[in-house]
């Protein structure tokens, strides 16, 4: 089943997707959700191009190429986080504890002792430790039957403070030579870090699109009684998940932790709702069951975005937070208007 | 606004200060050429010419610091605003204030794309503001650092910062003091710290706890709180019920300070303490000037800082020195001295508070 096959079958949907209780058979159920897609996706290259024409008139420095590949550097944390939250947020899961598994994973790679064994071991160290917290959010979520937002809000405390015990508080410098490049080496003018973005990004599309395990995603999310009768393994995929949005974890920390030279416990505070935010604008449905990949980085650039063109004007915290929440009300009632027109 | 024209004020007095030193300069240069003593001497001295206040050439300073969530930090943004306004001869680009690291360096890297002359940054956290500042020094704009010090001294041009150790030692001795005086046995200390995680709450716990040391005192107790007043509350809440009796209380921050001292007020045990506040806020002091409970004094943590790295910031760009210092170039330190804020002293300092 993929995106384009979707699309073709839209015109037959007939009812909310959104309220559809999922006895129909899986794949005919997100069939109807391709258009509603689309529409999202056009709706916000709309609102994207309206700030960068915003952004154009309203400062010299907007379209500089040291200001756009800046930009992108910034969304790439961001946005290597949403991908994993992407796929938790679309199999009906949330998972708060990323910027606390952000923290946890950059303290115990920059420890003393894990600098010792140089790069190569801070990035095992750093995917290791990422990934083991995904798998024990997973794990209790899956197999011990706890609601996501319980577990992943218990993480985020928990991860967070064995984060602030192990560097004892202070922030870890780096010292081994090499990891600084993750954040400093151009390739053709472009950050590493937007590359290593870009090819999480398409990771993701593939797994999610092109995969069994990414349609079993949609499916347990969609309808998770239905897919355990079909067959699906549901504890084993919502368990997955997890530990996938662990590992974008793990890469976002080491992408932090090379573009800030340190490791410290206050890494990636309130990161989960950046990452939840630019999902939701991106058109992923929070009750799970919808949504796609390139919505929530075209929510995470949004964002960014916003933020770049306040900087350069000057504008205040208040204002891009007031700016912010009003972007993000607009995007769900536009999402709510374009499931009525995919309904019919 | 009220708090310009304090700043204001400081200026005035930061400006006159220098004239005044640059003119008694001035005269020892004449006395000491009067009398002829020494060559080498006369030769550094005498040079001092008209005062920094006159107009320079035209520059532009970066600002980019945390958010202010608190009021010594809401101060600090101010300060250095209207510090900024005051000069005909500078244009501030003030980047909006984040807690976030990877955005603050999106910041300092815009503002290097902008060519700024000078930067002045206070970083949420210095550590890992280090490589961005470090890349502005190497694109020839010299960084003025506030408060928390990056790791690499290659990374700044010149530091402007309080005394975190130092806090705790004023207010370790004026603790000592006043137990000296009521003298009391084996009094219970407590301490209401900052946040854990920051370098200046260490300094801050490690200056007091020697300082107090050195005065045959021990702490009895303490507690993080998280530089809020809901913080302070809950934390001295709790420390209320832990201990019956308490002598002496250092809270390390006067924001928190007010969830604090509500605790105790609340408690009813506002007679049998006395505490001391940290950094010098309005309200604080104001309670030190009243007498009207424990509060007896606060150590102090200048807000004006950012107003005097402001002032740095615009000579370095402009090339100029300290005209009250025999010295060609502004300073690569300037440490503000920690001073204890008593009822006695509280009206000079009421106006600089926040």
């Amino acid at each position: 089943m993929t995106e384009q096959t979707n699309v073709e079958t839209v015109g037959s949907a007939e009812s909310d997707p959104g309220t559809e209780t999922g006895t129909t058979n899986v794949s005919s159920r997100f069939a109807r959700l391709g258009g509603s897609n689309r529409r999202q996706i056009l709706g916000l290259l709309g609102v994207l191009a309206i700030l960068v024409a915003a952004g154009s008139l309203t400062t010299e420095n907007f379209l500089e190429t040291a200001n756009l590949v800046l930009l992108l550097s910034q969304a790439s944390i961001i946005g290597v986080l949403s991908v994993g939250m992407t796929f938790v947020i679309i199999s009906g899961g949330i998972d708060l504890s990323v910027g606390a598994i952000i923290a946890l994973a950059s303290v115990w790679a920059t420890t003393g002792a894990t600098q010792q064994f140089g790069l190569a071991g801070m990035l095992f160290t750093a995917v290791t430790v990422a990934c083991v917290c995904g798998l024990i959010n997973g794990a209790l979520i899956a197999y011990g039957g706890l609601v996501s937002l319980i577990v992943t809000i218990a993480g985020l405390a928990a991860y967070r403070g064995m984060a602030t015990l192990i560097s004892g508080g202070s922030p870890q410098i780096v010292e081994v030579d090499g990891f600084g490049a993750i954040a400093t080496v151009d390739v053709v003018g472009v950050p590493l870090l937007v590359y290593i973005f870009a090819a999480t990004v398409c990771l993701g599309w593939l797994l999610l699109n092109r995969t069994t395990f990414g349609r079993h995603v949609f499916a347990i999310g969609g309808n998770a009684e239905a897919a355990r009768l079909a067959g699906i393994d549901v504890r084993r995929v919502r368990a997955t998940v997890f530990v996938l949005s662990g590992l974008c974890c793990a890469i976002a920390a080491i992408m932090l932790t090379a573009r800030t030279a340190t490791g410290a416990s206050t890494h990636g505070d309130l990161y989960e709702l950046d990452a939840i935010a630019a999902v939701i604008l991106g058109g992923t449905l929070l009750s799970g069951g919808r949504g796609t990949l390139i919505g929530s980085i075209l929510g995470v650039v949004v964002f960014t975005t916003v933020n770049n063109i306040f900087v350069l004007n000057n504008l205040s915290t208040p204002i891009q937070q007031i700016a912010k929440g009003v972007i993000i009300v607009i995007a769900v009632l536009l999402q709510r208007r374009a499931n009525k027109e995919a309904a019919g | 606004m009220a708090q310009s024209d304090i700043v204001g004020t400081q200026r005035r007095r930061f400006l006159l200060g220098g004239a005044v030193a640059g003119a008694g300069a001035l005269l020892t240069a004449c006395t000491g050429s009067g009398e002829g003593s020494g060559g080498g001497s006369s030769q550094l001295v005498g040079r001092q010419e008209g005062d920094n206040s006159q107009p320079g050439k035209n520059v532009t300073i970066g600002l980019s610091i945390p958010s202010d969530d608190h009021g010594w930090m809401g101060a600090i943004g101010e300060n250095a605003v209207a510090q900024a306004d005051g000069f005909d001869d500078v244009t501030l680009e003030a980047t909006e204030g984040t807690n976030d690291v990877n955005r603050q360096i999106s910041q300092v890297k815009t503002l290097i794309n902008k060519k700024v002359d000078v930067l002045a940054i206070l970083p949420f956290n210095g550590e890992s503001l280090t490589s961005v500042a470090e890349q502005a020094m190497k694109a020839g704009i010299p960084v003025v650092n506030i408060d928390r010090v990056f790791a690499s001294k290659l990374a700044y041009r010149t530091w402007v910062g309080g005394d975190n150790y130092g806090m705790g030692a004023s207010a370790a001795n004026f603790i000592a003091d006043r137990l000296d005086e009521q003298g009391k046995e084996n009094p219970t200390i407590v301490e209401i710290t900052g946040i854990d995680n920051l370098r200046l709450t260490r300094e801050r716990s490690s200056g007091f706890s020697e300082a107090l040391e050195s005065r045959g005192y021990t702490i009895s107790m303490s507690q993080s709180a998280e530089f809020t007043p809901q913080s302070g509350r809950s934390v001295m809440g709790n420390v209320l019920q832990a201990q019956d009796n308490i002598d002496a209380v250092w809270n390390h921050d006067d924001n928190q300070g007010v969830g604090v001292l509500a605790a105790i007020e609340q408690a009813g045990r506002t007679d049998e303490l006395f505490m001391v506040g940290g950094a010098g806020s309005k309200e604080m002091m104001q309670h030190i000037k009243a007498a009207d409970g424990p509060m007896a004094a606060t150590v102090l943590y200048p807000p004006t800082m950012s107003a005097t790295a402001i002032n740095m910031a615009r000579l370095i760009a402009q090339g100029r020195d300290l005209s009250d210092l025999v010295e060609r170039a502004v300073p690569s330190n300037v440490t503000l001295h920690s001073e204890t804020v008593t009822k006695d002293n509280v009206d000079q300092h009421l106006p600089t508070s926040f």
